[in-house]
């Protein structure tokens, strides 16, 4: 099956989507303090890797990459609220890009793959 | 493995944290230094071997970093690092003219010793003696060899205050150019929105120029912001521009004073989004203090503008000296 990362079109159609994704992200009250650096193209290229990834694209992330790299998320108080409206967002992101709703599904199984790891928690819990 | 840093007959292990250029400086080697925050590549210097580190070669250009240039300011190695002796070559340019064109603002035109090949809205970075600055040129090589700076001449600048008092002829080094904020060919039609405080006008007004003689047809709005009605300058050329061919809009916005028809009062964040509610399809440049430049950017990539199609410059003030007594008691 091919991915819906090859189906939007590759990393062309990624940097469209990240755009409307930060957008997004960076306009909700909830998320924008953890999502406001100052270095935005550094900000942009995390949430291409990260819409690389949900989409099934060529990303190479290990359950232990995800839990190191939002630690001190967690540590500052990241929970299932925030987890959920970026989700949100990133289905959003996809709906206006023209993407059907049982893809836009899949996408969100990938992402609710990542949830424990990017929230620092034991897969039982 | 701790960094540790070779060059000439320097060979030091660096302190944890240390960057590359503290351990050159604290070894005693003269590396010109200006922003240390990996902005203006006056420290620029090229690793023989060893990997000067992740952050050392970003924004520069792909034959730099193949050549193994690197910012040492940005550089903390983990390994060996053998540093060319010698500073990058520069070329040699005359003070031609130093003209005060606004409040503690000075334009520096310059003869270089040969073509630069430049894109206007770039900057080089100006050598005398020891002391290295980065400046936005405003100039556009369309109009001659020469180069403009409009230099901000701080009370304890020592670059600007040498430059404000140079006597025509003086000599001094260039090397550049750099950056990336300028304009690029490809969509005549595209709607450009050009934001910049004090003398962040200069590299602004060469990308406006620049995009007109390429045959830019699209609307271009430059708004200049500074603190009083009386920091403004170029008004004349910018007014006039108005009036000639061409989409141009030319807005002033001072933070106080009486709001007039041609001039806007308020924080120029807010103004300016005010004057331009949504920038989706813009093409957007800034230039000027950080804080600033760092706000606009963030709104304008809210309210739409791409962020591949938002150019900014932040300009850095060099770091001060130590005061003498605190430097008295390090000795």
């Amino acid at each position: 099956m091919t991915s819906l990362y090859d189906e939007l079109g590759g990393a062309v159609a990624i940097d469209a989507a990240v755009d409307i994704f930060y957008r997004k992200v960076m306009a909700d009250e909830l998320l924008a303090p953890f999502f406001d650096d100052v270095d935005m193209e550094r900000q942009a290229a995390k949430q291409k890797a990260f819409l690389t990834m949900v989409t099934g694209g060529p990303a190479h992330y290990t359950g232990r990459d995800m839990r190191r790299a939002h630690a001190h998320l967690v540590a500052e108080g990241i929970g299932d609220a925030h987890f959920d409206a970026v989700v949100g967002h990133l289905a959003g992101t996809l709906k206006e890009l023209g993407v059907t709703d049982d893809k836009i599904a899949r996408v969100g199984a990938l992402a609710e793959s990542v949830r424990n790891d990017v929230l620092n928690r034991d897969p039982a819990v | 493995m701790t960094g540790r840093i070779r060059r000439g007959n320097l060979d030091l292990v660096l302190e944890p944290g240390e960057t590359a250029l503290e351990g050159l400086l604290r070894g005693g080697a003269a590396v010109p230094s200006s922003c240390r925050a990996g902005a203006c590549q006056a420290c620029m210097l090229r690793a023989v071997s060893g990997d000067p580190g992740p952050l050392a070669q970003q924004g520069l250009a792909p034959a730099l970093r193949e050549q193994g240039w690197f910012l040492s300011c940005m550089s903390r190695p983990t390994g060996e690092l053998v540093i060319e002796e010698g500073p990058p070559p520069a070329i040699g340019a005359s003070i031609a003219a130093v003209t005060e064109i606004g409040p503690a603002i000075v334009r520096v035109r310059l003869e270089p010793d040969e073509d630069l090949s430049y894109r206007p809205g770039q900057y080089v970075q100006l050598i005398q003696g020891d002391q290295v600055r980065a400046y936005s040129l405003a100039s556009s090589p369309a109009e001659g060899r020469a180069l403009e700076l409009h230099v901000r001449v701080h009370r304890q600048g020592r670059m600007s205050r040498w430059l404000a008092a140079a006597e025509p002829g003086t000599r001094v080094g260039l090397r550049g150019p750099a950056g990336a904020c300028f304009y690029t060919e490809g969509r005549p039609e595209q709607p450009l929105l050009l934001v910049g405080t004090g003398t962040g006008l200069a590299p602004l007004r060469g990308i406006v120029h620049d995009a007109r003689r390429r045959g830019h047809t699209g609307p271009i709005a430059l708004i200049h912001g500074a603190r009083d009605a009386a920091g403004f300058y170029l008004v004349d050329e910018l007014k006039g521009m108005v009036d000639g061919p061409g989409n141009f809009r030319y807005v002033r916005c001072a933070m106080s004073g009486e709001p007039s028809e041609e001039l806007e009062i308020g924080d120029l964040t807010q103004v300016t989004l005010r004057l331009f509610p949504s920038l989706k399809g813009w093409r957007v440049f800034l230039c000027g203090s950080p804080d600033r430049v760092n706000a606009l950017k963030k709104q304008c990539f809210l309210r739409g503008a791409g962020l591949k199609d938002i150019s900014a410059d932040a300009f850095l003030t060099a770091e001060m000296p130590p005061p003498v007594r605190a430097r008295a008691r390090g000795a």
